[in-house]
């Protein structure tokens, strides 16, 4: 195979560059003051560009894939893992999304972290998260995609809680660990499940064996890996860590939280297809999860007043959207959905982080209005961003969006698609409150924030520019013609014998089409009327209907139920375990032994009178019981 | 294979009785210290050392200098281990007691030397970590520390039965010593409640080991003690099964298995930072590798019918260790439960592994655990140490915010306390990951409560990390009250070590793994064929033979 060493080159060094930016910073960093992100960011300068490298040598290999097993991992018994990787061309479009984004938003974090008291610390997670995320997605195994897996989780956590002062920082921190090892528990009982069944956890191994798997054990393997997923992409039940997670600095949020680590879960799905494809009930159940957590997150996003939050929302309701395409069969609309989406959230969560810089600190959308004119820069990429975001022709999410909206009305999932439609109205109603909210009317903030609102410098804006430009062109380069784009083409070798419907533009593809452009533009205007023009109706709509209003605004209340559920009845069932069971109980009865070995002890001093004709008989008394035992024992 | 092919000294002894000999050169240089007093030497040699504190330092040098050189020793032993051969390597054979045939014989398979090279290395790791820890009658707690090290590492040499049960008991001493001389204000109660515990099971074993011995020689096989000769004869069932139990018993309190492990929590509050990473790190591990060497090459029958008995206390010891250490209030009991967590891994990885055909994954899994829980539990308990000697206190909730006076000290912390959660990558999650395929083997089910396991270790490290080092306690920072000073450059050398190999047993297992297909697979080989035979129930035997006895 040609080139494979310069391959093989470059992807060790894809992966052990952030490695090595981590290591040297968190050691050295502090002395390096304020030039700590000079190492980090040159390294993730290089990295991406070699991620360009094996995006373009993939792109002239598509049929036969990069593998690789540098070295095995661990050899017990009858099972073997190695560290190995692969680049096959749904590797190649994460690897851009990935080098790409991780690279601005490194570019982006020096400005925005300026003099931050941890500014050494968030470059060395930062590297450390780039490590995790490149291993996630070359391995070619599934222990290896868990180690990356992990390893971005554990990341995650660091930079949520990097703020760890603030309470709020380390507790959704913490959220996000724990959640998602709710979640690592099905993936790894799904890998065990691999292992016993297949007798390896190679990607390749396991799915040529997919089909001679049992149909039963092939669903409990999807639905197990697809927990993992449910756990890592923020789906329902295990959604609740990411709008939390959103107290990290804003450049995490954007390349953790939208653009890679939370789009794993439908990357490990999508990497799992030939699993899946055999699996109609596992198919479904990925459907159902995606396109309920899309309308579900769509709905508390437009109540939100954290700037942030409604992204984070918005971010949820996306990855449903995702899954929703994955579980209707339309694979590559799924990756492409995710391919655009990592631009233009990310590219929203950075503009919201400007505004935010802009404002002081400030987040709420309340206290905000009328920066338009003040953070142009600002304002147009995130105008870009949010109108890709809603699926405007010919921004990136109207392709993507509407490929998975075709797919699900031509496979007759009509239920489905009426929620996708819905969705993707709420969609654009919360996308321009948010924008109308923060950019239009007058400003709402005082004084002293509104004499200091300014443009971030051009290290921050340069990257929105930079991102700005796929989220509006990307769709149309890879995505036209609908159905038929490059991206289908490209991803054809990963997800072969995908049935596939024709997109005619005068017929049913077409009509979606207008359909839902016009959705979109109605919920634009439905955020026009009800936060700029006629300001009083949301307030008089939550009067009219509490509960709905209530509802969205406490997040479905699923952060109480938790509360309760799961974590007060743990730590109760738990204490009374310690107290209860351990103290009460295994202690007692030790304690207890103890104290009548006491009392006869001091039965048995009596015992001792001194004299020795009590003394011979004890003795005669005890070889007598000796011998009597040791005979019934032995049978002599 | 003898120690003069190998390596052209008795180098197990040697490796067993630096720390001894250390002791011996402290001993006789305390002993002439008030004659060369006498003689106006003190003087000299004080002012030769250029400080008034000569003594402390010169044993504590010896102490450090014979525990190196006997891990320094050990890595090379590994070097010239031939990983391939099924033999016991490094064999050195005396006739001890002539009368009865006891030798003095020792020994090593895979599993023993990796359990040598945990020893030695935790060794001379715990006389870093306490050089400035003991303030009271400190000679005697090196010394102890130094023969403790020399018993313990007899235990995974000896391969005479009589040896190995003197080991086994000579080692109990220091142990008791150590925690109740240089332990907390419970002191007395944690020393005796370990001693007690720990004597029952020897006394146990003891019982056993004269059954069968004696019925070897009934059988006209000879008296012998030697472990590969004794483990090659076929029991009567009966024996088996009650011979079974009584080491059984004897390991489980030393593991410590559910729901014998409550001498364990005690032990650690009260002992001393040395005493619980040496507890910890080593003395748990001992009752494991007693199940390895002798439950189940010797009673095969007995011990494929405890398997579910077996098996179903272990998914307990996870789940119940992890739940408990999630409501604790000491750091040290915090950790403490969560070693019978982990060692519940090690005990359903050893078990679920005989009871399937060609299992070997489990039983090398769980021999990885034991390994990767010696260096980061024993880290653990060293930065609890660490942590103490600056707060004066274990109670998470007098703590928070921890980090920013401390930041390379949580740095430390964290990184351990991600290799006990099972983060992959490092030591805890390889092991873990293989005991449990073995266990899914076995059945589904246990497996999927045991991965709760990992799910709970998650929450109570985190939940205690960001309780002590991060804050927890409101929106208001929480300034700590202690003066304090981060790690100093002693205390980082301790722990790069086990730095070092969480890494790398965490990224390439094989190193370790290599040592134990041999000896696992000699193992499986003898209880293979009772597979194939087993009858089952052991709970219901054992209600049977109670039953019989009243």
């Amino acid at each position: 195979m040609e080139g494979t060493d310069a391959m093989k080159l470059a992807v060790a060094l894809i992966v052990l560059l952030p490695l090595a930016g981590f290591i040297v910073t968190l050691v050295f960093g502090k002395r390096m003051g304020t030039r700590a992100h000079v190492l980090p960011v040159a390294l993730v300068t290089a990295t991406a560009v070699l991620a360009v490298y094996a995006f373009e040598w993939v792109f002239r290999h598509q049929e036969e894939p990069f593998v690789w097993d540098a070295f095995t991992w661990l050899v017990a018994g009858r099972y073997e893992v190695t560290w190995g990787f692969q680049v096959d061309t749904l590797t190649g479009v994460m690897l851009l999304v990935v080098g790409i984004i991780g690279m601005l938003v490194h570019y982006y974090s020096i400005g925005y972290m300026h003099g931050d008291g941890g500014y050494y610390r968030f470059f060395a997670y930062l590297n450390l998260f780039m490590f995790a995320m490149f291993v996630l997605i070359l391995a070619n195994n599934f222990l290896l995609l868990f180690l990356g897996w992990e390893g971005v989780g554990l990341c995650s956590y660091l930079l949520i809680a990097f703020w760890f002062p603030k309470k709020t920082a380390s507790q959704a921190g913490k959220k996000a660990f724990l959640v998602n090892r709710v979640g690592d528990f099905g993936f790894t009982l799904g890998m065990l499940l691999i292992f016993v069944t297949t007798g390896t956890l190679q990607f390749a191994g396991v799915f040529d064996k997919a089909e001679m798997i049992g149909a039963g054990t092939l669903l409990w393997i999807c639905l197990l890996l697809f927990t993992g997923a449910i756990g890592k992409s923020a789906q329902f039940p295990l959604h609740v860590w990411l709008p939390d997670a959103m107290e990290g600095p804003t450049p995490v949020s954007a390349l953790i939280h939208a653009a890679t680590m939370v789009n794993a879960g439908v990357y490990m799905v999508a990497r799992s297809y030939p699993l899946f494809m055999h699996s109609n009930t596992a198919m479904l159940v990925v459907m159902v999860v995606g396109t309920f957590t899309a309308i579900y997150a769509a709905y508390i996003a437009i109540t939100q007043n954290d700037i942030k939050k409604v992204i984070a929302y918005s971010t949820v309701s996306s990855l449903g959207f995702m899954f929703m395409a994955l579980g209707a069969g339309a694979w590559a609309a799924g990756i492409f959905y995710l391919f655009a989406h990592g631009f233009f959230k990310g590219l929203l969560f950075l503009c919201s982080g400007s505004v935010i810089h802009a404002m002081g600190g400030e987040q709420d959308m309340r206290k905000m209005g009328g920066l338009r004119t003040r953070i142009p820069v600002t304002f147009w990429t995130m105008m870009v961003g949010a109108v890709a975001l809603i699926g405007v022709f010919p921004f990136a999410g109207f392709w993507a969006k509407d490929e998975i909206l075709f797919a699900d009305f031509t496979h007759h999932y009509y239920v489905v698609w009426v929620v996708g439609v819905v969705t993707a109205f709420l969609t654009a109603v919360f996308a321009f409150r948010m924008m109308f909210m923060t950019f239009f009317g007058e400003s709402r903030a005082d004084a002293e924030v509104q004499a200091h609102v300014h443009e971030s410098p051009k290290v921050m804006t340069i990257p929105l520019v930079l991102l700005a430009i796929p989220a509006a062109a990307l769709g149309v380069v890879v995505g036209w013609p609908p159905e038929e784009g490059w991206i289908h083409t490209f991803l054809e070798p990963v997800f072969f014998d995908v049935e596939h419907e024709e997109f005619a533009w005068l017929g049913t593809g077409g009509a979606l089409m207008a359909f839902s452009l016009v959705v979109a533009l109605v919920g634009v205007y439905v955020a026009y009327v009800m936060y700029l023009k006629r300001r009083e109706l949301p307030a008089q709509l939550a009067a009219r209907v509490p509960w709905a209003y209530q509802a969205s605004l406490r997040k479905m209340y699923m952060d109480e139920v938790y509360e309760v559920a799961p974590i007060r009845s743990t730590i109760a069932f738990s204490n009374w375990l310690w107290t209860g069971f351990d103290v009460l109980v295994i202690d007692g009865i030790v304690n207890g032994l103890a104290r009548l070995w006491d009392w006869v002890g001091a039965a048995l001093r009596q015992l001792q009178t001194g004299r020795v004709q009590n003394y011979a008989f004890g003795i005669f008394a005890g070889m007598l019981a000796l011998v009597i035992v040791v005979g019934c024992i032995w049978g002599v | 294979m003898s120690w003069q092919e190998q390596i052209g000294f008795p180098a197990l002894s040697v490796v067993t009785y630096l720390p001894l000999a250390g002791v011996l050169v402290i001993l006789a240089l305390h002993w002439l210290r008030r004659p060369l007093a006498k003689l106006g030497a003190e003087g000299a040699i004080a002012g030769a050392a250029g400080r008034q504190t000569w003594w402390p330092t010169t044993y504590k040098v010896i102490s450090l200098v014979t525990t190196l050189a006997a891990f320094a020793l050990t890595v090379w032993m590994l070097f010239a281990f031939d990983k391939a051969s099924p033999d016991l390597q490094f064999v050195e054979d005396v006739t001890w007691v002539e009368r009865f045939n006891i030798h003095y014989s020792f020994g090593i398979d895979g599993i023993a030397a990796l359990m040598i090279l945990l020893t030695t290395l935790l060794g001379f790791i715990v006389i870093i970590g306490s050089w400035h820890y003991v303030k009271d009658r400190e000679m005697g707690f090196f010394i102890s520390l130094l023969l403790l090290q020399t018993g313990m590492t007899g235990v995974f040499c000896a391969t005479d039965l009589f040896l190995f049960y003197v080991f086994w008991e000579v080692m109990l001493v220091p142990m008791y010593f150590i925690i109740g001389v240089w332990g907390g204000p419970r002191k007395i109660y944690a020393a005796i409640k370990f001693f007690l515990f720990t004597l029952v099971g020897s006394l146990l074993m003891l019982v056993a080991i004269i059954a069968v011995v004696w019925y070897v020689n009934r059988q006209g096989g000879g008296l012998t003690f030697d472990i590969r000769a004794l483990g090659d004869v076929v029991y009567p069932y009966r024996l088996q099964f009650w011979a079974f139990l009584a080491f059984f018993l004897a390991f489980a309190i030393k593991v410590p298995m559910f729901p014998l492990h409550t001498w364990l929590p005690d032990a650690h509050v009260e002992a001393p930072t040395a005493g619980s990473v040496i507890l910890a790190g080593v003395l748990l591990k001992m009752g494991a590798y007693g199940m390895l060497r002798f439950c189940l090459p010797f009673f095969p029958d007995a011990a494929v019918d405890f398997v579910p008995l077996v098996a179903a206390l272990s998914v307990v010891a996870i789940v119940y260790g992890a739940a408990v250490s999630l409501v604790q209030k000491d750091l040290k009991k915090l950790v403490a439960y969560s070693s019978v967590s982990h060692m519940g891994f090690v005990t359903a990885g050893i078990f679920a592994s005989i009871a399937v055909a060609g299992n070997a994954a489990g039983m090398e899994g769980a021999i990885l655990v034991m390994f990767s829980h010696g260096i980061l539990t024993g880290a653990l308990f060293l930065l609890v140490g660490y942590l103490y000697e600056r707060t004066h206190t274990r109670q998470i909730a007098e703590m928070g915010m921890l980090a920013t006076p401390l930041p390379v000290l949580a740095g430390f912390f964290l990184f351990f306390a991600l290799g006990s959660l099972g983060l992959p990558g490092l030591s805890g999650f390889v092991g873990e990951f293989l005991s449990l395929l073995g266990l899914f083997e076995y059945s589904h089910w246990l497996a999927a409560i045991g991965a709760l396991g990992v799910i709970l270790a998650a929450c109570y490290l985190l939940w205690m990390y960001q309780r002590v080092w991060f804050n927890d306690r409101g929106d208001k920072a929480v300034t700590p009250s202690f003066s304090m000073r981060d790690f100093s450059a002693r205390e980082i050398v301790s722990l790069l070590p086990l730095v070092v190999l969480a890494i790398w047993v965490g990224v390439y297992p094989n190193t370790f793994l290599d040592f134990l297909h041999t000896p696992v697979q000699h193992i499986l080989d003898q209880v293979g064929p009772s597979i194939e035979s087993a009858r089952g129930g052991a709970v219901a035997q054992l209600i049977e033979a109670t039953r019989g006895l009243f």
